[in-house]
């Protein structure tokens, strides 16, 4: 469904995507590991137009979507839940995630999602008209999380969903991810938490230094003494 | 009290005008960070266009109310065009560049703006044809005519509409998502580029508005009437909040009635030293209040927060 490759972005001059090849298949979630530094979010980035690669391809459903305008990505159906949440703080969770629908025209099938969503969170029911500025670290990554699925996105991109939360919530926020993977969306997961990342997907990029040094099933790589010792600290 | 009450509605239709040009700042403000200190020579344009589109059409044999009418959406389109060029020449290019690039190319444009307007107009002061019929009223004891009255409510109304149109429709929404987070706004699907050309769009109609009920109050125009009215409008939204819709309507009515009871009282204040004509200094004196001890205005969020 996604293809990426070759990719490589620079910011100024330096190299933090270095030419990088990976591919996410639909129905399935897809983790990308590594450290603080090792190109994750930029990978993420330069996939939703974010910002500009330097060079390589991107490819979704088909479609070459290297260079179209960062506000058409979404209509081509990829949702990023961006890093720290990318909340619009003075505006309430229920326009928050109206916002998330802004692509779509069809009243009813955006009722019903926003319904859909409150299944998912009943948490964001609770807080519907608080500004979201004012909620707690977990209910903003949930409201963005619902937030992008409220495009009907056909993949969902999700950055460091775990950073900065309580563990309660992280496992309250994967539990939810499971749920929208089990629902059949394609998703693309970047976490520093290797061993929930591994444990949430059917397969894994491990990237360091801008490059993707190991890449397999995330059974196996859970079980992969480089692994273990490098991002699992066994 | 007879003066108290007069200068109160004298400031209020001052400060009615004064709302709908601080509008304009402060919806460019709210979106991109931008002061767009050409605002005010939009405002003197759309008062010089409804002058010639006006007079044209009386002397063509329609009647003058009709005329007026033609004059204002005249005044609307070509400013609403300004507005739109404005931001598509002087301004998007230089996004991302450091805030007094803008800045500067704003007064450079004003500066533009006004010797444009002076080579089509020329120097000299234009009446402005009487567009409403001279009628007075009497209110315990204060006097105030038609045109007062049309002014205000129609700037009430355009204040509605554009509350309406920020807060009820989904331009206004893509308008605050941007105003709150651009890069969120885009990958949502909103088109910034659009959204932004479009607060200098309704800011310019709000102008060209704001240009026609200036005309038809005093009855006057000249090129260089931008300049004050643009600093003042600035300074009411500055006063309620710059960035804040209910802020610049606040802060321009309140400016007017500030500088209405000023001049009113300035005279008995200073044993007739300063007459009312020293009226100007009220609204920068507020200005400098107003940044020293609340810089963020009356309804202002804490600084670095965008509306």
């Amino acid at each position: 469904m996604l293809e990426v490759t070759g990719l490589h972005v620079a910011y100024g001059g330096i190299q933090a995507v270095r030419s990088i090849t990976f591919h996410v298949n639909e129905g399935e979630t897809v983790a990308l590991i590594g450290a603080n530094g090792a190109g994750k979010t930029t990978t993420l980035k330069a996939i939703s137009r974010m910002i500009n690669a330097v060079g390589g391809d991107v490819h979704f459903c088909g479609e070459k979507i290297g260079r179209i305008a960062p506000h058409e990505i979404i209509r081509k159906g990829i949702a990023l839940v961006p890093e720290g949440r990318g909340m619009l703080p003075r505006m309430s969770v229920l326009e928050n995630l109206r916002m998330g629908a802004y692509v779509r025209d069809d009243k009813a099938g955006i009722a019903a999602d926003l319904e859909r969503m409150y299944g998912y969170f009943p948490r964001l029911k609770e807080r519907e008209d608080q500004l979201a500025g004012t909620l707690s670290g977990g209910e903003q990554q949930m409201l963005a999380i619902g937030r992008a699925l409220m495009s009907r996105p056909k993949l969902l991109l999700l950055d460091e969903p775990s950073m900065g939360l309580a563990p309660i919530m992280v496992q309250k926020i994967f539990e939810v991810i499971r749920n929208v993977a089990a629902d059949g969306m394609t998703i693309l997961l970047i976490e520093q938490n290797a061993r929930l990342a591994l444990e949430s997907s059917q397969r894994a990029y491990v990237m360091e230094s801008g490059e993707i040094t190991l890449n397999g099933e995330s059974t196996a790589l859970l079980h992969d003494p480089k692994v273990r010792a490098a991002y699992l600290g066994e | 009290m007879d003066i108290f009450l007069q200068q109160i509605i004298n400031g209020l239709v001052q400060g009615s005008i004064y709302a709908l040009v601080a509008l304009g700042y402060t919806m460019v403000y709210g979106i991109m960070g931008l002061i767009n200190f050409a605002h005010g020579e939009v405002v003197m344009i759309g008062t010089l266009v409804s002058i010639t589109v006006t007079s044209t059409l009386a002397a063509a044999g329609v009647p003058l109310g009709l005329a007026g009418l033609g004059g204002l959406i005249a005044a609307m389109l070509v400013c609403m065009a300004l507005g739109w060029s404005l931001e598509r020449i002087a301004y998007r290019p230089l996004r991302g560049s450091p805030r007094l690039t803008p800045l500067i190319t704003a007064i450079g444009m004003s500066i533009v703006l006004q010797n444009l307007a002076m080579i089509i107009w020329g120097r000299n002061y234009l009446t402005f044809p009487p567009l409403l019929p001279k009628v007075n009223f009497e209110f315990a004891g204060a006097h105030f005519t038609l045109v007062q009255v049309a002014i205000v409510l129609l700037s009430a109304a355009m204040m509605g509409g554009l509350v309406f149109l920020v807060y009820r429709t989904k331009l206004g929404m893509a308008m605050r998502a941007t105003a709150q987070n651009p890069a969120v706004a885009s990958l949502l699907g909103v088109n910034t580029n659009r959204v932004i050309a479009a607060a200098f769009v309704v800011g310019s109609a709000l102008a060209a508005v704001a240009g026609v009920m200036v005309g038809s109050y005093y009855e006057i125009a000249h090129y260089q009437m931008g300049f004050m009215l643009g600093l003042k409008a600035f300074t009411a939204a500055v006063l309620g909040g710059i960035g804040n819709l209910a802020g610049a309507m606040a802060g321009g009515v309140l400016l007017g009635i500030i500088e209405a009871l000023g001049a009113g009282y300035i005279g008995d204040f200073t044993g007739g030293f300063l007459g009312s004509h020293y009226q100007d200094i009220f609204a920068f004196v507020v200005l400098i209040i107003v940044l020293m001890f609340k810089p963020s205005g009356l309804f202002g969020e804490k600084t670095g927060d965008r509306a």
